[in-house]
């Protein structure tokens, strides 16, 4: 019956592996959820769950599913014979997962394994010799005293798993709502690209001693290749107007990108709302920090990764028409008409908003929409730009 | 949540959640994985089975520079060389210039050992993604010899980790995960009467409260974790300050914090 909560974890975002869910059965049919299903809870969180950041989800998935159970009360006969005898029905559930098909080689064997191990099994394994006991003979216990072992001391609070899991406490380690610089830094170092491909060719230590031993101390030099990371990054930052209200978080992200010191180069830039004829080095962006858009392509080749921030909020008009160039007493290229520009050049290309993608479309939020229909555009968030950094690693459609 | 905590020997409180955790691990025989504040405990984990247990505990530690090839083993060929030009014995034998490291040792040991792989994400991102193999298989294979090392007794296996890399899918895959929490004020009175013999409940009680203002006050960057909270008992028992003072003056703050800029921090909170 469990397996449609494999399926529910999966639908929901939670990344359970099959091999996961399989040491969970393993788990099960060890007994070391007690027959409880708080019990199951924590096993099953120990098992599928591998970052911290995740337990809330996993806590919301465990009460969709499970809220129905009544958990003072009677506990349905269905789920308690399956919590009280698992390996009666990991026959089943075996089937079921074969029968879902979800499953690949190393998995087989896997499953084999399980199976040939349950048909050795002549006992129920529960009240066996697994190391949680209730019975006080292993070294850690519920109850009771075990010479040399673990004073059982504190308040006993027996709390259920459902009540557990609705007080939601690592609601804070949500990935999407915490943010600070270091785990923006985390985040950065995901797009790397090590390499050894470079044609610097250093002197290897290790084997140039291996070696030179090995042939009886005549020196035997060993070189070997340099491994860099080769991923350069563009950053340009929207800056003034709309954007004052995410100054902290740009100036975070800002920070966490210059001390994430391992790209081999790191240029950031600024502009504002629009990229127009000019964009900027500095970000009060006056004359003498305008870098022409034209020369800016030229100096930059398709290698690079860009990311875009802005909140991509302006007036439409900004965005569809020629931009009037002071300089040059022209009208130049719709705003538009550089960022199509800018796409073209860089396959590797991404928009950090820290606004969120609005949900209609309206004067307000439509250039909003019409960029994120130009880029991959992700909220400036650790979720975000996790993912962000994902992309810019890889060259995807979309 | 039932609390359980280890005898007079050893000085370690865990909650229930974490034991069972552990209890899982074991009965599993999967590494387990344990992550949390600085200061949570996460290495006297180790010691504390281990102690509970019965077993020996070997300890990596893990640094920047450390390969997983540094764990298995290591030829030491120049050794090697020395002795073959002085004419020593026992030069044409290679297995005795292999030097085992901790995990080649925990395998080879003929109890059942605790094996503490101490904050792993500080090598390498690929270190773990080396170790699949070895950690699965508690097996490794030395070309030099034409030897296969298996565990005789497959050890127990505790990984740390401060969360400063994001370890690889495949290695986690293979674990089981526990989050160590901060300990609640109930808690950490638990771990401050493991650490001192007597103290006055007026001082403990207001240099708990104390504690958690401070780490809950805004723009602190280091939070002051436990170890820093008893050096801090120890500092203001020895100076004999007031316990009614301390939650209005926070004295001795520097033991607490570490950096300048939170002390200031503290301050303008105090001034307020």
């Amino acid at each position: 019956m469990f397996i449609e909560y494999f399926y529910l974890m999966r639908k929901r975002g939670l990344d359970v592996a099959p091999n996961e869910w399989m040491s969970l059965l393993e788990a099960l049919e060890k007994g070391l959820h007690g027959s409880t299903l708080t019990g199951f809870y924590h096993v099953a969180r120990a098992i599928l769950v591998k970052n911290e950041t995740e337990f809330d989800r996993f806590d919301q998935i465990f009460l969709e599913y499970f809220q129905g159970v009544p958990f003072q009360g009677e506990i349905p006969d269905e789920l308690m014979d399956w919590l009280n005898h698992p390996s009666e029905n990991l026959f089943r559930e075996l089937e079921e997962l074969k029968a879902a098909g979800v499953l690949d080689e190393t998995l087989e064997e896997l499953l084999k394994r399980l199976e040939e191990r349950l048909a050795e099994q002549t006992e129920e394994h529960n009240g066996g010799n697994y190391w949680v006991g209730t019975q006080g003979r292993s070294a850690f216990g519920n109850n009771g005293w075990h010479p040399g072992g673990i004073r059982v001391g504190g308040k006993s609070m027996h709390r259920s798993a459902v009540a557990v899991a609705s007080q939601r406490v690592y609601r804070d380690f949500r990935k999407d709502n915490k943010l600070d610089t270091r785990q923006f830094q985390m985040a950065f170092r995901l797009l790397r690209n090590l390499s050894a491909q470079s044609n610097e060719e250093e002197f290897d230590v290790d084997a140039t001693i291996h070696d030179t031993c090995e042939n009886a101390g005549t020196l035997q030099v060993r070189y070997k290749k340099a491994r860099r990371n080769t991923i350069k990054v563009l950053m340009l930052m929207d800056s003034g107007g709309s954007m004052d209200y995410y100054a902290g978080l740009c100036s975070q992200l800002f920070q966490a990108a210059v001390s994430s010191r391992h790209f081999k180069e790191l240029h950031t830039y600024y502009f504002h709302n629009c990229i127009g004829s000019n964009v900027y080095t500095d970000p009060r962006m006056n004359f003498d920090s305008a870098v022409p858009f034209e020369k800016f392509l030229a100096q930059y080749d398709k290698s690079y990764r860009v990311i875009l921030v802005g909140d991509a909020a302006m007036n439409p008009y900004e965005l569809d028409h020629p931009q009037y160039n002071f300089q040059t007493h022209s009208y130049g290229l719709s705003g538009i008409e550089c960022f199509r520009q800018m796409k073209r050049h860089f396959p590797h290309i991404i928009w950090l908003n820290p606004e969120s993608m609005p949900t209609y479309d309206n004067y307000w939020t439509r250039t909003h929409l019409q960029l994120a229909e130009l880029f991959n555009m992700f909220d400036l968030s650790v979720d975000g730009l996790e993912s962000g950094m994902k992309q810019l690693l890889v060259r995807r459609a979309g | 949540m039932k609390q359980l905590s280890f005898n007079r020997d050893t000085q370690y409180v865990a909650s229930a959640d974490l034991m069972n955790t552990v209890n899982i691990a074991i009965a599993l025989q999967k590494p387990l994985l344990v992550k949390g504040e600085p200061g949570t405990g996460k290495t006297m984990l180790a010691q504390a089975v281990a102690d509970a247990l019965g077993k020996k505990l070997i300890i990596w530690n893990i640094k920047s520079t450390t390969k997983a090839q540094d764990g298995l083993y290591v030829y030491d060929v120049v050794q090697r060389l020395y002795d073959s030009q002085f004419g020593n014995a026992g030069v044409d034998d290679i297995a005795s210039y292999i030097k085992f490291g901790k995990l080649g040792e925990a395998f080879q040991s003929d109890e059942q050992v605790v094996l503490l792989i101490d904050e792993i994400d500080k090598a390498d991102l690929e270190f773990p993604n080396d170790l699949l193999w070895e950690l699965d298989q508690m097996e490794f294979y030395i070309p030099e010899t034409k030897e296969t090392i298996r565990a005789k007794q497959r050890p127990i296996v505790i990984i740390t980790s401060n969360a400063e890399k994001e370890l690889p899918d495949a290695f986690l895959r293979r674990c089981i995960f526990h989050y160590i929490e901060f300990p609640d004020p109930e808690q950490m009175e638990d771990i401050i009467n493991v650490h001192f013999d007597r103290l006055e409940d007026k001082l403990v009680s207001q240099a708990i409260t104390a504690f958690y203002q401070v780490r809950q006050m805004r723009g602190i960057e280091k939070k002051p974790s436990t170890s820093e909270l008893i050096d801090w008992l120890r500092a203001l028992t020895v100076s004999g300050v007031n316990p009614k003072k301390i939650t209005g003056t926070i004295p001795l703050a520097g033991v607490l914090l570490k950096k300048d800029k939170d002390l200031a921090v503290l301050n303008r909170n105090l001034r307020r």
